[in-house]
């Protein structure tokens, strides 16, 4: 006799079983949680930041990070509230010193009417998450123009998170395809097609992204360049997976079943749908989650050259390109802020990458 | 296969290759552009000066560009092979300013390929050893935090660290006014103290994929029957470890060099734009900005086939190492 739980467990499909594997991968699931919300968050990202990525503050330039207090200067529970800031210019170093007014409190609303701004650039709302009315929150500091570091980081998420998925959709299409053909049908065309992928990955990447970088028109509008660059990214990343894919396809058309198929008369076509492709979506799966983090840090460094997105377009790139004089970041440290985001973001994608590799491999016990 | 006749193949090979990549940067440097002409007509007309169009035929057929691209392809490319790499914008011989920095950008990859192998294998025997334990949780956490991070921000972490705490300007390759000097035991001290932060983070991303990779290859082995067998025959661990497993891991460790060395190429460019380090990187950037094509077609061509030579001494050192590889690969 076998229990319930064993049956569930010998009747359960192929994805079922990796969704089940994948879920006994804590780190990797705990990261997908977070990928989804950074995902969530930048696709509405002008709904939770306190004021747009452009506007420039009069007089708050190069402000630290503002402190979120909760009782006054008195002891008294306020909820959370900030300070005013005044400032006075140090004479030695000619850099503004800002002092916390503890006579203006600005209480935080949450919900309430702030700047207005243009959701998705379409509908005309105010509504954000939060505000301080009179005050100003700066939750990671201001740069050297007096634009919130927060505003602009959740801002540009926009971009930077979604580069990575269009490029890998990008070389997956050509990797998957090339390597499908390379792999399925062998010989002569397997040949050309390897030799391609040899020959591409023989290329110094960066120096040739620079190089093809550099070809984009300075005056393209944003959403233009942003697919440039995603072209540019992609040029080198599908050699890998369509190597990948090959291997996978060459070890799977030996096995007994495809004979099996041929022999009943299935075309070429129902071979590689209805056997093949089943049996590597996963592989897939796991290459793509891997591919995505390379193409975030090669939009960051191209962007960081100024060859990448441009200003006013915000990436995370474009923001850590004002980080690049080191006296800069040794006075206004939170500039580099926008670093953690790129880490934090790549090292999620890196463990959820191993996670689903785990998951995905069928001799893996439960 | 006698390894001579493999060597000959391989290079035969790489010939093609470069051949094919030539022509590649070719067209992705020279052809989107507009051509030479244009630009030095333009610059001649902001000062001034009235060119006709019979003018600006003849500094296109002084140029070759009146010619089909594939046919200035062959010029260019017979020039370049023979080791005429024409000159930059500003009148200096490509071939000088590039012979300036190979050296730094040669050497800069040498170390930092040994510097990797040096910190991996240790660490990667280290983890699989004693896998679970501490130390190596505190790897593979730092492998993790080393492939997240990209080069050029590690770069500029670290300068601003050495800048908040030790003061020290991390620039450069020497110290002020210590290049020109001839070469003695405190340049060459000075040359030290200013390369092992480029090399730090040229190698983190590679180490850690490394480490990676030595870890989980060397945890199969040690999971064979046969060291349980050598075990239960009374053989040493130790004695063990580094006749059998340690041998048989290394093998997917070898075979990386291939492609470990062109990235070390590759990831140098930008750590050496951010560090002002005197490479091919930072030439190759400040000449596709100033739109200096010669220059840059020829630096990206160097850079290449220093990446080719690489994936060469590779294959070569791996079938030295293992000679089935050979066996294998030089058929095709």
């Amino acid at each position: 006799m076998i229990s319930a739980a064993e049956e569930r467990y010998y009747i359960a499909s192929q994805q079922q079983l990796i969704w089940r594997r994948f879920k006994k991968h804590r780190l990797a699931l705990i990261s997908a949680a977070v990928l989804f919300l950074l995902y969530f968050l930048a696709f509405t990202y002008e709904f939770w930041t306190p004021y747009r990525e452009v506007t420039q503050h009069q007089g708050y330039v190069n402000t630290p990070p503002t402190p979120i207090r909760f009782f006054d200067a008195a002891g008294n529970f306020i909820g959370p509230f900030v300070y005013g800031l005044d400032y006075e210019l140090n004479l030695d170093t000619f850099e503004r010193v800002y002092t916390e007014d503890t006579e203006s409190i600005h209480r935080i609303r949450f919900f309430a009417r702030g700047e207005p701004y243009r959701f998705w650039g379409r509908f005309e709302l105010d509504l954000r998450f939060f505000d301080a009315g009179e005050g100003k929150v700066f939750l990671l500091g201001s740069d050297q123009l007096g634009r919130d570091v927060f505003s602009r980081i959740l801002a540009a998420s926009r971009i930077s998170l979604t580069i990575g998925l269009v490029g890998v959709f990008l070389s997956f299409f050509l990797g998957a395809t090339l390597g499908g053909i390379s792999g399925y049908y062998g010989g002569l065309v397997d040949i050309v097609i390897m030799r391609i992928t040899e020959i591409l990955s023989a290329i110094p990447q960066i120096p040739l992204w620079i190089a093809l970088a550099a070809i984009v028109p300075i005056d393209w509008p944003v959403t233009r360049t942003y697919f440039a660059i995603t072209i540019i990214l992609s040029t080198m990343t599908w050699t890998g997976l369509a190597r990948a894919v090959r291997a996978k396809l060459l070890e799977m058309r030996e096995q007994d079943y495809i004979m099996a198929a041929k022999i009943a008369g299935a075309s070429d076509m129902r071979i590689i749908y209805e056997h093949l492709l089943p049996g590597y979506i996963s592989f897939l799966i796991v290459n793509i989650t891997i591919a995505i983090p390379g193409m975030i840090l090669g939009e960051t460094a191209l962007s960081f050259l100024g060859l990448g997105i441009r200003p006013p377009a915000v990436s995370w790139g474009t923001l850590l390109e004002g980080a690049q004089n080191i006296s800069n970041i040794a006075l206004y440290p939170w500039l580099l802020t926008p670093a953690l985001a790129v880490i934090a973001t790549v090292l999620l994608f890196n463990f959820v990458g191993d996670g689903l590799r785990d998951a995905a491999d069928p001799f893996k016990e439960l | 296969m006698s390894f001579s006749k493999y060597l000959i193949q391989r290079l035969i090979y790489a010939v093609l290759v470069l051949i094919v990549i030539s022509f590649l940067i070719f067209m992705i440097v020279q052809l989107p552009r507009g051509d030479a002409v244009d630009r030095i007509v333009n610059a001649r007309q902001a000062q001034g000066d009235i060119i006709t169009e019979e003018d600006e035929a003849a500094l296109r057929a002084q140029y070759g560009l009146d010619k089909p691209i594939f046919v200035q392809y062959f010029i260019w490319a017979t020039q370049f092979a023979r080791g005429n790499m024409g000159h930059s914008m500003l009148g200096i011989p490509v071939d000088k300013l590039i012979n300036e920095r190979i050296a730094a950008t040669v050497l800069l990859s040498v170390i930092s390929l040994i510097v990797t192998y040096a910190l991996a294998v240790p660490i990667g025997i280290y983890s699989a050893t004693r896998q679970y334990s501490l130390g190596d949780y505190f790897w593979t956490f730092v492998g993790f935090i080393g492939l997240a991070t990209p080069n050029f921000l590690l770069a500029l972490i670290l300068l601003f660290l050495f800048h908040k705490f030790f003061g020290l300007s991390i620039g450069g390759l020497f110290s002020p006014g210590v290049e020109e000097q001839p070469w003695s035991l405190a340049k060459a001290l000075d040359l030290l103290n200013h390369l092992w932060i480029p090399i730090i983070v040229i190698v983190t991303a590679q180490t850690a994929g490394t480490i990676r990779t030595m870890r989980a290859t060397l945890l199969d082995e040690l999971g064979q029957q046969y060291v349980v067998t050598a075990r239960a025959k009374g053989l040493r661990y130790r004695q063990l470890l580094f006749k059998y497993p340690v041998r048989l891991a290394l093998n997917p460790v070898v075979n990386s060099i291939g492609y470990i060395l062109p990235r070390l190429i590759s990831g140098q460019t930008i750590v050496a734009i951010v560090l002002n380090l005197p490479t091919l990187g930072p030439l190759l950037f400040s000449a596709l900005l100033a739109e200096d094509l010669e220059l840059a077609t020829s630096i990206l061509m160097i850079q290449s086939i220093l990446a080719v030579i690489g994936v060469i001494l590779g294959d070569i050192i791996l079938s030295l190492y293992d000679p089935r590889i050979r066996m294998e690969k030089g058929v095709s």
